[in-house]
């Protein structure tokens, strides 16, 4: 084979390749779109008034959950499925929210933190890399930390709004997240960036809880558990 | 600073104010609790991510510094005398790099390849440069992405004590990890080629051979051409390499122009002192690549 008709067919290679970026660019487009509009219907919560209907909120947005299933669905014939790697990048900050935007929704309705695996299933993913889109683990927990600095968030607007209890909630939460983040050893790359805000975050939803048990807000707020001192 | 001692007073008065049943139950369940247990297993598994990565970083670097030597080894053959030799030898060389590149394709079994990918295209891609010179070399032609990727292929038996066991799993004693080098470290090794190309051409006016850098700029000249038909539809990093690939292209094709105006007059053994001084100007540049 000549030296030009070796650079044709490399060519035919590049420009195939870019044809499926473009594809995969546009999917995410719509994603992002999505994920933006459940983002405003959660953003609600921290309104005074939107404290109380949380629950009709969450809904909203499990409906619009939907539309994400779908267009990840139309997101995965875009290339082949054993290259997921390859084209990551086009998708990781997107996936990213995604996760957090679940894990927002089952905050609110159960305050839990969200497992993998329901996270692939609220995306209609798949939870490990053999069969098919997954979730990579670091997305996942990209996720889950951007959780901590909303409900970090949360906690501010919730005394605001004068439910006292929330925070305490919050803080047992997000202390939990904080010492299993602590049993990873983290590489020195963007996850590991992120994790140093987390501490931020602690140290923000502390000094609410303190500033609720120095005035004795707390002890309404749970009752007799306080009472002890 | 009175804010750090502030913050270590809060901390400590938080601690006497916070509800010590409810702290103490909490500090309880931690240990066992879903949220710890799951981190537990995202632990295991981010290592073992890690430690496969750093093993590949080190496989990536022990080939590239291996495919060097090769590449060094290779310019001897302008001035050696023993041609054959240098290239069975440089051929026992690519073999050990062959080894690491199996130990490679072993570690990615079952994986995607690209997840891993950059810990290993350094050393792949100079793996490219080194064979494809060999190649030149033995050929005066560009080696194909397909034979690059065929001779990473590898087969292994199982011993034959293993084997015995059962005569029909024979075929799964044979063992295949392929490796495929994928296009854009293919271009960009064959874009560190062209380095090697302009230094050969210069060492070789040195040393009196006037076809060779003919030969060369012929070549380097397609190379151009075919990087130049690609363009900007690769990624940043092959058009990055494209003004490198210039330069050198300039070089070889000044060699050529001096020696056609020069060379019926200057004396053979002359010659050398003439591209002396070129080589000092051009060698400090190419120690970057």
């Amino acid at each position: 084979m000549s030296v030009s008709e070796m650079f044709i067919t490399l060519q035919g290679v590049l420009t195939a390749d870019q044809d499926i970026r473009e594809e995969i660019r546009k999917v995410v487009q719509t994603l992002e779109q999505t994920a933006r509009e459940i983002l405003t219907v959660l953003q609600g919560v921290h309104q005074g008034s939107g404290f109380q209907d949380i629950p009709k909120k969450c809904l909203k947005a499990r409906e619009h959950f939907c539309t994400v299933k779908t267009q990840l669905a139309s997101l995965k014939i875009k290339f082949p499925a054993d290259q997921y790697y390859r084209f990551h990048e086009h998708w990781r900050f997107v996936l990213q929210r995604l996760v957090f935007l679940a894990a927002f929704v089952v905050y609110l309705e159960t305050e839990t933190l969200v497992t993998r695996e329901a996270v692939t299933e609220i995306l209609g993913i798949e939870a490990d890399r053999e069969r098919g889109f997954h979730l990579d683990i670091e997305d996942y927990l990209s996720g889950v930390l951007t959780l901590a600095s909303e409900l970090s968030r949360l906690a501010v607007n919730s005394v605001t709004a004068g439910d006292y209890s929330r925070p305490l909630r919050i803080s047992a939460f997000i202390n939990e997240l904080d010492s299993g983040f602590r049993l990873l050893n983290l590489k020195n790359d963007s996850l590991r960036k992120r994790y140093d805000g987390l501490k931020y975050d602690v140290k923000k939803i502390e000094e609410v809880v303190y500033d609720l048990s120095i005035r004795g807000l707390n002890k309404e707020a749970t009752g007799g558990a306080g009472g002890k001192k | 600073m009175s804010g750090k001692e502030g913050t270590g007073g809060f901390r400590k008065r938080k601690h006497d104010h916070f509800p010590h049943g409810y702290r103490r139950e909490e500090k309880d369940s931690t240990n066992s609790s879903s949220v710890i247990l799951a981190f537990r297993s995202f632990q295991q598994e981010l290592d073992t991510r890690h430690d496969k990565y750093e093993r590949l970083v080190k496989l990536s670097r022990d080939i590239t510094i291996e495919s060097k030597r090769t590449i060094f080894l290779l310019h001897r053959i302008t001035s050696a005398p023993n041609g054959e030799e240098i290239l069975t030898e440089s051929e026992t060389k690519l073999d050990i790099v062959r080894q690491k590149i199996k130990q490679v394709a072993q570690e990615l079994m079952g994986e995607d390849m690209y997840q891993y990918h950059r810990a290993i295209s350094p050393g792949l891609q100079e793996y490219v440069e080194a064979v494809s010179f060999q190649y030149f070399i033995k050929t005066r032609s560009l080696i194909s992405i397909e034979e690059i990727n065929r001779q990473l292929i590898f087969t292994e038996e199982y011993k034959d004590e293993e084997t015995k066991v059962s005569s029909d799993c024979l075929d799964k004693q044979h063992h295949t990890w392929i490796l495929k080098v994928s296009p854009v470290d293919y271009l960009l090794g064959v874009a560190d080629l062209t380095g090697e190309l302009m230094r050969m051409c210069i060492n070789s006016v040195g040393n009196g051979d006037i076809d060779t850098p003919f030969e060369l700029s012929q070549f380097l000249r397609q190379i151009y051409d075919g990087f130049s038909y690609i363009g900007n539809t690769g990624p940043y990093e092959v058009s990055k390499k494209l003004y490198t690939l210039k330069q050198s292209l300039a070089k070889v094709e000044n060699a050529c122009y001096t020696l056609k105006v020069r060379g019926s007059e200057i004396p053979k053994h002359m010659l050398a002192d003439v591209f002396a001084s070129k080589t000092e100007i051009i060698d400090p540049e190419d120690g970057l690549s």
